[in-house]
């Protein structure tokens, strides 16, 4: 039994300043009576001989100097195992759905430890996502990170959702599961993601760690380590791949920065604190494929960028860890267009090593090449067009106009349960392309155009048809 | 001595009754966590450690090892991966496994593997300080060159011959010193030259835009800044693999794994363009990716330059990239916050200028203390937040480096790559160059280049009057210039980086395209002032051709038949009419 020391000498916001008499371990996860009886937990932010400050998860609301705190002597450790599946869990890993606790295989270290960059597997495997921005433009694959960069009001839970729903790496009838973390969404929304996890059957294959709006925002700076812990357990030890949604990371960045201003740290950019990089890091960095081993870690994380500004320094930082991103539009989404992706700043920087001949299809980098040229142009052309009226283009240049309202309204529009193959994507672009004059087309390999273009394609078809008739 | 541990706040620790000196490297807590001395107040002094630090108490013990944080240098560098302290990640995955977990120390230099070693020097020569004592094959085209340590000098009284490991001594000086093949440097302190000398020749790195446009010199200093997704790394990688340097170290500083990943993996894939091995027999990676500890990140930088330096001392020309330096100035920040240090501009330390010249004054063109020639060219990639420049590490760079490589989101996002802004790029080694232009590429390149500047200026205003009255009001001759510069642009700058044959551009190359954009703009020239109309000269089969030459494997052949075309074709028109 360790000791309960009655010494709490400050309470500032979420933290509690604790004079003690013997050493405390840096990060030890730290247990509270109040004097009701009620119990709350907390973790270890610094520690010296003199004072400890600890950091209270449930919110330090009725606390005072009389309540009891008793140090664990351990980090803070998630129970895991093979039964979490089908579960859901509180924000701090307490079960919610009313079943029983979870009887643990494993206790393991939430922090988590750096995969060796010698021992990743540069990931390659292509995930069939189904929407055709993502998988023809912007091509997932498994062991990466890529986050959704929405704003407030967009459709990005539904995008997420389908993805979830129809993501699957072709040909292969491997395991998978859904983890999902919920860092400070309204119950609606939850309630949202839950109803369509139940309708789907998808929650059999799912863990899910709810932190909703109304909970601590402390607790928030944990739930994403525990579900990455969760992740972690079932792609390494059970070998299955497993999806990660974090919703919504602009709450887990704004907890970040109420505790840093708890802490009277250095604020930087916006008062987040300047740490925040390395610790959005420590976060994304948990996806990947390990050599040798079979399960593998792919991270969907959302976040809203505040005023739909994508250099907002929580965008911002998590671009630069992300390996790409998928921008959800306002103007396609006004528009009336599901799912409003704007591919031009969108990116994925796994992209080329996930598609090509054996893994999707081998004009697909010249057909996606050639898809963001045009629309690029054509989008430019709009701006002009506002100013010149439309008869003052060339006809080149009314081509691609109207190229980039085909592409919206043909290649990003899809319906929600549309579930669209790889080919059907690749042969969709080509079908607009075929209305732009082949000269346009420098970004594809003559020989793609003579075995994908739907003039030529025809043209092999009735060849190859008329032999047999005759 | 020993002390014990007084206070723990994440990576840094302070510690009590133990004497230090700064930069000392302690050993921390009962796993002898490695840590180095960065502040003393009275009894107390204030550690930062390199590994985490979760469950370390007040109370544990700690140990001064006495000596500064240093690297290992002799041979055996070259084709290791390390993280940021020197440990070679490959032992680390066979010491701790797939995940990096604390507490394991390693070596450096592999202390088993024997090296051939070979004198060069003979009992009874005069030694000193950089004299070179021996060689060593460290790869097939390297040899590496065993040098006496900074500040030891004296007669050679036996020197040995044949194999030994690292750490065996090859040679006894009078006195009883001992040399070894292996010697240590403390990373934060400069190796010494004897002079530093003028950078005169530029570091041909294969990229259009860099050589043509905006070289850097060998022992100079070249920034990218860029926002993110507009392609740094991909160009970081581009100069390690192409650059014409003996020795390239690549400091992968706080960026994602799986790019490092990718670079472990293909790297030792890839051949050197001179020699046709693997280009890893001449490259040293660091990685010390964005979730490893934050302090071994800021060590990161030194150790890569002090590796560097060491091959440079030896006479060769290195080239180091440092990708990405925010990340560096970011690991001061973090550390100095959890000092309490008073900050500067945007949370950063007050120092972060001075830390960044003082890296980056470690680059150079020098006379080695053994008389010979060796260099480092320091590129490094600064990530500034939402892509704005005017943030301190761009400006404190930029203050500094004679090159910049200004990247730009909208060209990436149109997929022109490389994403170097031709407008906002700057070299202020252009000048220097030009007799070395003048012989080695031909007499008409500064010519050309500057035509090409110019040229893509004049597009840049006219596009302003496009945006306004649409392409087709402009008078002709306008039309022609937005479409040469268009070639220059789509033709000449875009490079494709996964392109078996564009992704290496030789300047001999590099000119004729110039050249043959150039003549096809000025005979499209007079022949519209001849009253050819431009949409006959913009049908021309042989401006379709140019548009793909860059991918031909016979690139000569190709473009002398397309030069030929050219002629004929402009013949023709002027005929017809």
């Amino acid at each position: 039994m360790t000791k309960e020391y009655k010494t709490i000498r400050e309470i500032a916001g979420p933290l509690i300043f604790v004079e003690k008499t013997e050493p405390v371990g840096y990060g030890e996860l730290v247990h509270i009576t109040l004097t009701d009886g009620s119990r709350k937990r907390g973790q270890v932010l610094d520690t010296s001989s003199n004072v400890v400050v600890v950091q209270v998860f449930e919110g330090t609301g009725g606390l005072n100097s009389e309540c009891g705190v008793r140090f664990t002597g351990e980090t803070i450790k998630l129970p895991v195992s093979g039964e979490m599946l089908g579960r859901i869990l509180s924000g701090s890993g307490e079960p919610l759905d009313g079943g029983p606790g979870i009887i643990p295989d494993d206790k393991l270290d939430i922090t988590g430890a750096a995969i060796n960059p010698y021992a990743r597997l540069p990931p390659k495997d292509f995930i069939q996502t189904g929407i055709s921005t993502i998988d023809g433009m912007n091509t997932l694959v498994r062991g990466q990170k890529l986050p959704i960069f929405s704003g407030s009001g967009l459709p990005h839970n539904e995008i997420a959702l389908q993805i979830a729903r129809q993501a699957k790496v072709r040909g292969q009838g491997e395991e998978f599961a859904v983890v999902f973390a919920a860092m400070g969404i309204t119950n609606e929304e939850a309630q949202y993601f839950m109803r369509d996890f139940e309708r789907t059957g998808a929650l059999e294959r799912a863990v899910v760690f709810l932190n909703l709006a109304d909970d601590p925002a402390v607790e928030r700076l944990i739930t994403p380590r525990l579900a990455l812990t969760a992740a972690e357990y079932f792609a390494y030890e059970h070998e299955m791949h497993v999806l990660v949604i974090l919703t919504d990371f602009t709450n887990y960045c704004e907890a970040l920065r109420q505790m840093g201003a708890a802490r009277e740290e250095v604020p930087g950019r916006r008062g987040y604190p300047g740490y925040m990089y390395t610790d959005l890091a420590s976060l994304y960095e948990r996806a990947g494929v390990v050599r040798g081993r079979k399960g593998s870690v792919t991270q969907f994380p959302i976040l809203s960028m505040p005023g739909d500004d994508i250099t907002h320094p929580i965008p911002d930082l998590s671009g630069y860890i992300t390996e790409g991103q998928i921008v959800i539009s306002r103007e396609l989404h006004r528009k009336g267009i599901y799912p409003p992706i704007n591919v031009l700043p969108s990116l994925s920087r796994l992209m080329n090593s996930g598609i090509g001949a054996g893994r999707t299809r081998d004009d697909h980098k010249a057909v996606s090449d050639q898809l963001y040229a045009g629309y690029a142009e054509g989008r430019d052309l709009r701006g002009l067009v506002a100013i010149v009226g439309k008869d003052a283009l060339s006809d080149r240049d009314k081509k691609l106009l109207e190229f980039a309202d085909m592409f919206e309204d043909r290649f990003v529009r899809q319906g929600v349960d549309e579930d669209r193959d790889i080919e059907r994507t690749l042969d969709l672009g080509w079908e607009l392309l075929s209305e732009l004059p082949e000269a346009l087309l420098t970004r594809i390999d003559n020989k793609y155009i003579q075995k994908y273009h739907p003039a030529h394609r025809e043209k092999e078809e009735e060849k190859a048809v008329a032999p047999a008739a005759g | 001595m020993k002390g014990e541990i007084f206070r723990v706040s994440g990576p840094v620790v302070t510690v009590s009754g133990v004497k230090t000196r700064m930069y000392d490297v302690v050993k921390v807590g009962n796993e002898g966590l490695m840590g180095e001395v960065i502040g003393i107040e009275g009894e107390k002094s204030i550690v930062q450690v390199y590994e985490d630090t979760n469950g370390v108490k007040p109370g544990e013990p700690v140990e001064n090892t006495g000596l500064s944080l240093s690297v290992e240098l002799g041979p055996g560098l070259l084709k290791s991966i390390y993280d940021g302290i020197q440990r070679p990640l490959p032992l680390l995955l066979t010491k701790m496994g797939d995940f990096i977990r604390r507490g394991v120390s390693a070596n450096g230099l592999d202390r088993t593997q024997q090296w051939e070693f070979k004198p060069t020097v003979k009992k009874g020569d005069t030694v000193s300080g950089g004299s070179i004592i021996g060689t060593v094959q460290e790869t097939q085209n390297i040899e590496h060159r065993i040098l006496v340590p900074p500040g030891v000098s004296g007669t050679v009284e036996e020197i040995k011959k044949g194999k030994f490991t690292v750490d065996q001594t090859v040679c006894v000086l009078n006195g009883g010193t001992e040399l070894t093949m292996m010697q240590k440097w403390p990373v934060r302190k400069p190796r010494p030259v004897a002079k530093k000398l003028m950078p005169s020749t530029p570091l041909l790195t294969g990229q259009r835009i860099l050589d043509g446009l905006f070289p850097v010199a060998k022992g100079g200093t070249a920034a990218i800044p860029g926002p993110f997704g507009s392609g740094k790394t991909v160009t970081q990688q581009q100069l390690a693999k192409w650059s014409d340097t003996d020795i390239v170290v690549y400091i992968g500083c706080g960026e994602r794994g799986n790019e490092m990943a990718d670079v472990l993996n293909e790297f030792p894939e890839l051949e050197d363009p001179k020699t046709g091995r693997p280009l890893m027999e001449r490259t040293v990676l660091i990685a010390n990716t964005s979730n490893m500890p934050v302090a071994a990140r800021e060590a990161s930088v030194y150790t890569g330059i002090t590796i560097a330096e060491y091959y440079r001392d030896m006479g060769y020309d290195v080239s180091l990239m440092a990708d990405s330096t925010s990340r560096w100035a970011e690991a001061m920040r973090e550390i100095s916050s959890r000092l309490e240090e008073m900050p500067g501009e945007e949370g950063y330390p007050a120092y972060l200028a001075a830390r960044l010249s003082e890296f980056y004054e470690r680059a150079g063109k020098t006379n080695t203390l053994a008389g010979n020639q060796g260099s480092i060219t320091v590129i490094g990639a600064v990530s500034p937040p939402g892509g704005d420049f005017s943030e301190p590490v761009t400006q404190n760079t930029l203050r500094i480096v004679k090159v910049f490589w200004a990247l730009d989101a909208k060209l990436a996002q149109r997929r022109h790559f490389p994403a170097i802004n031709w407008l906002n790029s700057y070299s202020l080694y252009t000048k220097a160059f030009s007799e070395w232009y003048g012989k080695n590429v031909s007499p008409e390149w500064e010519k050309l280049r500057d035509d090409a500047i110019n040229l893509l200026q004049r597009e840049a205003e006219l596009q302003e009057i496009v945006q306004l009255v649409g392409s087709d009001a402009l008078p002709e001759d306008q039309q022609l210039t937005l479409e040469i510069a268009r070639m220059m642009r789509e033709y000449f700058l875009q490079q494709n980086a996964y392109h078996e044959v564009d992704t290496y551009c030789s300047m001999h190359k590099q000119y004729r395209l110039l050249k043959a954009i150039t003549s096809f703009g000025d005979r499209a020239g007079s022949a519209l002032e001849s009253g050819v109309p431009i949409k006959d000269v913009l049908a021309l089969k042989s401006k379709n051709d140019l548009a793909k030459v860059k991918f031909e494997r016979e690139f000569d052949k190709a473009i002398d038949g397309i030069t030929a075309q050219m002629d004929d074709e402009f013949k023709k028109l002027q005929e017809a009419k």
